[in-house]
């Protein structure tokens, strides 16, 4: 079981119940649905900057999926709520290189924090999208955001 | 193929099988792997895997191209695992075409029916000719391969897909189809083992109802096929599919069944090299069934291969595996029926059932339910098995399925039952 409790770390299950962000956000500038075709997993992110429009003021989101895309949707809320945008695209690049290391090297902790106890769900080849599922939507509406105004963008996976 | 017939599993099936599968000798996470994920892929014996390598080594040429003693040799081959099939499912020679998969051999029903509504084919294509006003038939469980080539050719056509309604378990039965099916039907395609609920389809009667009223049935046999005996001529059914790789056989070959009068007149959507008579720079004409739709240089060591694991099949008997499988599919529902907290789709204990078994498991996600599972060494499926719109229909997303076949033993599905009552309890959810 010591594999599984790798996987499962404790924070992850604990996001996974707390779901930080849970709930569809008022007046978002951008919006964006992601969804994973394999399993069905899906997350509609909102995000809503402060009045300067370099920071993020708030994430609201509303998903279904597994405890990682869950707890990783959490886990992202916490982290970038408030962060200025260039911090949360640091964010973004460091989470996905992290999930791409198949569970090499080490998960830089100074800049993810919590977040580096997905580091081990990189080991799972087929766990890695539910993982990034919501890192992938809010790098949509942080560019759509960014662009323009109020803008919602379309899901990646069309007919 | 040598099976020790002393020792057995659960009295019907020889459990030395178990020897003739490399695969399964494997360990997964550090336990003895329990593969139950037949429904998706099988494993195959060893002599499935020696036939495609001694054909290879000693038999492959080019096929119906040519005149060289080696032609004749790799033609009589392909034409023998031809017949071999044919015989295994009720079928004449001509009645058996060779296609990627099942969902390949679907396309090609959907897609002829398709070029003959844009006029292809001759007076003898009028029976496909579909238009508005006419319907095409689906049920609500469909593997999206008997759906979505449906939903296009409705598209093309200007025909109305319509489909059989399920009740909440997931089935449906012939007084649901009596409800849909009507004069306005020209087809009507489902499958004949739901790889979802284990349902079985009442076959036969769907298939006199469509018939009465001039409609054409096309069974997706994917899994019936490979795990009971099964003849098409006595089901009654226009056309059929299914996939070598649920079969113990090869990846890369399916089958299309078709009634041989059907299959002549039906158009060839994939065209080319192979499949002609007679060819000017304006047009060409084609060969009767099958020769008609396997255009280009077909799968010949995959058919030799199916042809071998039809022997191995042939040789366990079908009606032992039926039974074997049958014993499989009540000790599944009865493990899994007593877990808290499980939701098990299909039929209710006692109505028979194909041995598989979909479950939801409160409060944890199908994904998180499979990598536990993987975590003990058993291999299951999970997500929506290519069924979204039934999984929506049952108010999920992704269910957790078990799946069994010849090898499969008693004590794996015991396994399977006893890990499964533990995901709640370590995902913190209340059992
Ligand atoms: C009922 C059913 N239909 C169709 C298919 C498609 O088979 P294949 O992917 O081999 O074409 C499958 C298997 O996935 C199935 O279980």
């Amino acid at each position: 079981m010591s594999d599984l409790s790798g996987l499962y770390q404790e924070l992850i299950l604990d996001h996974s119940r707390r779901r930080i962000g849970d709930g569809e956000l008022a007046d978002p500038h951008a919006t964006h649905h992601e969804l994973n075709p394999t399993c069905g997993d899906e997350i509609t992110m909102g995000v809503r900057l402060d009045a300067s429009g370099t920071r993020v003021e708030a994430i609201g989101w509303v998903g279904d999926g597994c405890s990682i895309s869950m707890a990783s949707a959490s886990a992202l809320t916490e982290l970038a709520t408030g962060a200025d945008l260039e911090r949360v695209r640091q964010l973004i690049d460091g989470f996905r290189s992290m999930m791409r290391s198949q569970g090499a090297g080490e998960a830089d902790e100074d800049l993810l924090g919590d977040a580096i106890a997905f580091h081990g769900v990189s080991k799972y080849v087929m766990r890695v999208k539910c993982a990034m599922l919501s890192w992938v939507a809010l790098e949509a509406c942080i560019a759509a955001a960014s662009a323009g105004s109020a803008a919602s963008s379309a899901p990646t996976t069309t007919t | 193929m040598t099976l020790d017939r002393t020792t057995t599993i659960d009295g019907l099936l020889p459990e030395a099988l178990r020897l003739d599968f490399p695969y399964l000798a494997q360990e997964l996470n550090g336990h003895p792997l329990a593969y139950l994920d037949s429904g998706a892929t099988a494993q195959r014996p060893r002599t499935v895997l020696d036939a495609e390598r001694d054909y290879l080594e000693r038999s492959n040429a080019a096929v119906h191209r040519g005149a060289s003693t080696l032609v004749g040799t790799s033609t009589t081959a392909f034409e023998d695992a031809r017949a071999t099939v044919a015989r295994f499912v009720g079928a004449g020679l001509r009645e058996i075409v060779w296609a990627e998969n099942a969902t390949d051999a679907i396309n090609i029903v959907a897609l002829g029916m398709a070029d003959a509504a844009a006029g292809l084919g001759g007076p003898e294509a009028a029976v496909f000719r579909l238009g508005e006003g006419d319907e095409i038939v689906v049920t609500e469980a469909e593997h999206h391969a008997n759906l979505i080539p449906w939903q296009r050719l409705a598209a093309k056509t200007g025909a109305t897909l319509r489909w059989i309604p399920v009740h909440d378990d997931g089935t449906w039965g012939i007084d649901d189809a009596a409800s849909v099916i009507g004069e306005r039907t020209r087809l009507v395609a489902f499958a004949h083992v739901s790889n979802v609920t284990g349902h079985l389809a009442p076959v036969a009667d769907v298939a006199e109802l469509a018939h009465r009223h001039g409609a054409l049935v096309l069974l997706d046999a994917c899994q019936s096929v490979p795990h009971r005996p099964t003849d098409f001529a006595d089901l009654g059914v226009d056309f059929a599919a299914f996939s070598a790789h649920k079969m113990l056989g090869p990846t890369g070959i399916g089958v299309l069944y078709g009634r041989e009068a059907l299959l002549d007149a039906l158009p060839p959507a994939r065209t080319g090299g192979s499949t002609i008579t007679t060819v000017t720079m304006e047009s060409a004409s084609f060969l009767p069934s099958p020769q008609r739709f396997e255009a280009g240089t077909q799968p010949v060591s995959q058919a030799v291969a199916l042809a071998e694991a039809v022997r191995y099949l042939d040789a366990l008997d079908m009606q032992r595996v039926h039974e074997h499988e049958g014993a499989l599919a009540e000790l599944l529902v009865d493990e899994v029926a007593g877990i808290p907290g499980i939701r098990l789709l299909g039929p209710a204990a006692g109505v028979e059932r194909a041995a598989l078994a979909s479950v939801d498991v409160a409060g944890v996600h199908a994904h998180d339910v499979g990598q536990f599972l993987d975590s003990r060494g058993i291999a299951v499926r999970v997500g929506h098995h290519c069924a979204q719109p039934l999984h929506r229909r049952l108010g999920l997303r992704a269910t957790t399925r078990a799946s069994a076949y010849v090898y499969t033993t008693p004590d794996e599905i015991r396994r399977f039952a006893a890990a499964l009552a533990e995901v709640r309890g370590f995902f913190g959810i209340d059992a």
